[in-house]
């Protein structure tokens, strides 16, 4: 009997355990990597970042001074241990554009990107899932080709273009949705003054202040750019779906539900769509972490205040400091949705060792 | 008797890329209230025709029949849904693997209380109580964990029983029973067909019975159909077998290691072509 008597499921929690000591000492070590080539890259390009602060014409002497304050004129391991430092304390210095200390921007930035990635991965799952689920029941059929293809053209078509198509289209001819930007223009001074920020996120924010005409104006803004890129994320979803669900739908467990009479209904939606969750999450958590860090294009058209912005501009105005604090950030998030894919993994599936 | 079960010219036939391959090719029985048995080595096409009992031959398998007649009700005409419900209630199949034919994310208290939950609208407590029961009648001795355990975590024997459970809670009048005791052991092998039994004695239950294992077939089953190649070659009273006429039979008797006798090696049948004619 593989039941054993010893009660399992202690063992089982001591497994869990074990399981979670692994995954710091990895989650430590792919940080520390992560941290190991932004470093270097800043030490690489060939921009001196003594010089970016004082200015060109500045003396010896005050270029020595900061220096001596970046702590550049320290051995490069010493130089390195201080930035890891600096970087778990949450600094990474200043930007040298603004002058302001680089968390603080990012701080201010990544909520409007969180926002529109979340709601693009809320509605590529919502829609991508039930259309991948039904496509994969019915293969051949006209539903099937239709999500074939949509799914294609989600695939194939450029964001950009995408996005220029649909500012034209909804915002420029049929007056459908707000144009770029996260509010209109009237809103987005009343913002400064009338709104608590307590997320950076705007409909967030705007719900929480109970601005309800803030928050109508702030979702004709972000339903167009998130709803492209929930379209991107929608194509994925979906084909992936169909895949997994037919594999689901030929093994022999799906008869053995049939045999006892199950309606399709319960067959396809909880016996076979539970085992397709197990390798979907995956899927989910890599679109979601492509919408972090991928939607610069997007940002860029929509005139979106996120961290794809905030990085390009800076990349632009060669302020390192700001885009390696910026990479680090964006590192850190896939590295944490990495993880917790891992551990739905684990709750979803059984079997995960 | 009357018929519970009568099968006249059954053919599964799956459209392959490479052309229609016949899996079951004009099989006919009847069955009563009764033990048959069906024996034939692996690939003659035992598990098809079980599961066209139950028109869970999935595309591109193809079922035709002149005749399927379950107590009365035309298999070949009624709806999906109509067969539907028949599934379960009135005919259960016992699943050849309980490795792959159990889900593997679901608890099998989920998978044995589920029918009970939904069809018979029980509660969670009394359906549990009885997904216990059944547990129990098939010599699981600890049934609470094994209501808590994922399938993976079931040995093969175990995965056996839960199955056999699964399938006899709604207490059908046909069940297909796939090879259901092949990783028993000895003394579980027995509890088992005996309750099987039981039920074919005092409640009427037909019951159909697929092996390989020709002599546990001859014991346990009132008439045994041997199959090869998708036909069916010869039906025998169980008490019959030795002195089956057919050669594809007698090789099978032949081939089945005696104790003491000599572990020949299994002298590969010799098959005729004409048999998959006949
Ligand atoms: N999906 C399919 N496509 C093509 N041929 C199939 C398919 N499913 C089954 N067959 C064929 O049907 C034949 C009968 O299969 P079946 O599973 O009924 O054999 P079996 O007698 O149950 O064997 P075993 O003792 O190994 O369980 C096999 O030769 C197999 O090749
Ligand atoms: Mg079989």
């Amino acid at each position: 009997m593989s039941v054993s008597d010893t009660s399992f499921r202690d063992s089982r929690l001591a497994f869990a355990l074990r399981q979670g000591g692994g995954i710091v000492l990895s989650l430590a070590a792919t940080l520390l990597g992560l941290l190991l080539v932004t470093f270097f890259i800043g030490r690489v390009v060939p921009i001196d970042p003594v010089l970016a602060v004082v200015g060109e014409r500045a003396t010896q002497a005050q270029y020595d001074a900061v220096r001596e304050a970046l702590g550049l004129d320290q051995p490069l391991w010493k130089q390195f241990g201080i930035y890891v430092w600096d970087a778990l304390h949450g600094d990474f210095g200043q930007s040298i554009r603004t002058r302001e200390p680089v968390v603080d921007e990012i701080r201010r930035y990544f909520p409007a990107t969180l926002e529109l990635a979340t709601l693009a991965t809320i509605f590529g799952v919502i829609v991508g899932v039930p259309a991948g689920v039904i496509a994969a029941t019915r293969p051949g059929s006209l539903i099937d080709q239709i999500v074939r293809i949509v799914g294609l053209m989600g695939y194939s078509m450029p964001v950009f273009w995408l996005g220029l198509m649909g500012l034209l289209l909804f915002y420029g001819i049929l007056g459908w949705v707000g144009g770029p930007g996260q509010l209109d223009a009237g809103y987005q001074m009343l913002m400064e003054f009338e709104l608590t920020r307590h997320t950076g996120m705007i409909l967030l924010d705007t719900a929480l202040n109970g601005r309800w005409d803030m928050f109508a104006n702030a979702l004709s803004h972000i339903v167009l750019p998130a709803g492209i890129l929930g379209y991107t994320s929608m194509a994925y979803i979906s084909r992936m779906t169909r895949s997994f669900m037919m594999n689901e739908l030929g093994q022999e467990y799906i008869t053995t539900a049939r045999v006892k009479g199950m309606p399709e209904w319960r067959v396809i939606w909880v016996h076979a769509l539970k085992n397709v969750m197990v390798p979907l999450i995956t899927v989910v958590a890599l679109s979601y972490a492509y919408l972090l860090e991928g939607s610069v294009l997007t940002e860029t058209i929509f005139a979106w205040p996120g961290l794809g912005s905030y990085i390009t501009d800076a990349l632009f105005a060669a302020d390192m400091p700001a885009v390696l604090g910026g990479t680090v950030v964006v590192g850190v998030v896939f590295i944490g949705l990495n993880m917790l894919s891992d551990i739905l993994y684990r709750l979803v599936d059984p079997r995960a060792k | 008797m009357s018929d519970l079960l009568t099968i006249r010219d059954l053919r599964v036939t799956f459209d392959t890329e490479t052309g229609p391959v016949e899996a079951v090719r004009g099989v006919s029985f009847r069955l009563g209230r009764e033990r048959l048995g069906i024996v034939g080595e692996s690939g003659s096409g035992k598990t098809i025709t079980g599961r066209s009992v139950l028109r869970l031959i999935r595309p591109p398998g193809r079922i035709e029949a002149a005749e399927m007649t379950f107590d009365g009700i035309d298999l070949t005409r009624i709806s999906e849904r109509e067969m539907r419900a028949l599934r379960g209630p009135r005919i259960a199949m016992v699943m050849q693997d309980p490795k792959y034919s159990l889900n593997p994310v679901m608890k099998v208290g989920a998978q044995l209380t589920e029918g009970l939950r939904l069809r018979d609208r029980l509660g969670a407590a009394e359906a549990r109580r009885k997904a216990i029961e059944a547990l129990e009648a098939v010599q699981i001795r600890d049934p609470e964990r094994v209501m808590e355990a994922y399938p993976h975590e079931l040995s093969g024997g175990m995965g056996q029983r839960v199955m056999i459970a699964m399938m006899l809670i709604p207490n059908p009048d046909l069940l297909i029973a796939d090879e259901p005791t092949s990783a028993l052991d000895v003394t579980v092998q027995a509890e088992v067909l005996s309750i099987l039994d039981g039920l074919v004695r005092d409640r009427g239950m037909g019951l159909i019975f697929i092996s390989h294992d020709l002599r546990l077939v001859a014991r346990f089953c009132d008439r045994v159909l041997v199959m090869y190649k998708g036909r069916i070659v010869e039906e025998v009273a169980a008490g019959e077998l030795t002195r089956a006429k057919h050669p594809y039979t007698q090789g099978l008797l032949n081939c089945l290691p005696r104790i003491g006798g000599s572990r020949a090696p299994l002298p590969g049948l010799d098959r005729d072509a004409d048999w998959a004619r006949a």
